[in-house]
């Protein structure tokens, strides 16, 4: 049962690139060892907290796309939990959405490339009228 | 103003339905034209859209905190839908979006983003 989901987190803003390239690659490691897979990782740079967390007015957030099972996000979760300089963190499943808009967008592709339907007005169809009005 | 589109309407069309309707641009002037037959109604409030129906925003994401902004008050709050105008699916997914930006703290839980 794979599931794609978001990690967002936030490290303090003092900590070093070298340490969290080394987070990052510890919780790569995680994912790997428990049969998922890390679809990709962003860091989006220092940002300033909507609020005070931990007496931190600004953070680093960092954005891990991860494909695995339930189990994995609950290890994931408590490495990030027990990982001192890890201030925030929040995680979302995201395959269901994706499925969503996927299909809007099959449908709209699909829309799109049948001849576009006439203009849904009252007035006749006739083809030499419809553009001077329009 | 208002007596032309609502004698038209009945007059005009054979078909029940007229989705160009509703999407007519806001007319010109706000006051509906005193003498008019609704007495008592002084201004002509505009029909409020959706936004996200009207641009076709298909997703609300949590880490769009410019989109999310607009529809959070001076407080903190979320805006109710009927000032707004949301339609209820997008209403849903929008305070779902600012809740998770919250806990993330992108957007404020209450009072300004210090």
């Amino acid at each position: 049962m794979n599931r794609t989901y978001e990690l967002m987190f936030i490290v303090r803003p003092d900590m070093l690139e070298e340490d969290q390239d080394k987070l990052i690659s510890t919780l790569e490691t995680a994912v790997t060892s428990s049969g998922g897979a890390v679809k990709s990782v962003e860091k989006m740079g220092k940002r300033r907290l909507a609020y005070v967390v931990r007496r931190f007015h600004d953070g680093l957030y960092m954005l891990l796309t991860v494909e695995g099972s339930g189990g994995l996000i609950h290890e994931l979760e408590r490495r990030l939990r027990v990982t001192e300089p890890v201030i925030k963190f929040l995680t979302v499943r995201i395959d269901e959405e994706q499925k969503r808009l996927d299909k809007i967008k099959a449908i709209k592709d699909a829309r799109r490339k049948q001849p576009p339907a006439p203009a849904p007005s009252a007035e006749p169809a006739s083809g030499e009228a419809a553009p001077v009005t329009a | 103003m208002a007596d032309e589109t609502r004698s038209s309407a009945p007059a005009g069309d054979h078909s029940g339905d007229r989705p160009d309707r509703e999407r007519r641009p806001p007319r010109p002037g706000g006051p509906g034209g005193p003498g008019g037959r609704e007495g008592g109604r002084k201004y002509f409030r505009r029909k409020k859209v959706c936004k996200f129906c009207v641009e076709k925003i298909e997703s609300i994401n949590y880490k769009d905190v410019r989109l999310l902004a607009g529809f959070v008050a001076e407080s903190g709050k979320i805006v109710p839908r009927r000032l707004t105008g949301v339609c209820t699916p997008h209403q849903r997914r929008l305070s779902t979006a600012i809740k998770q930006a919250r806990n993330i703290a992108l957007l404020p839980f209450a009072g300004r983003a210090s």
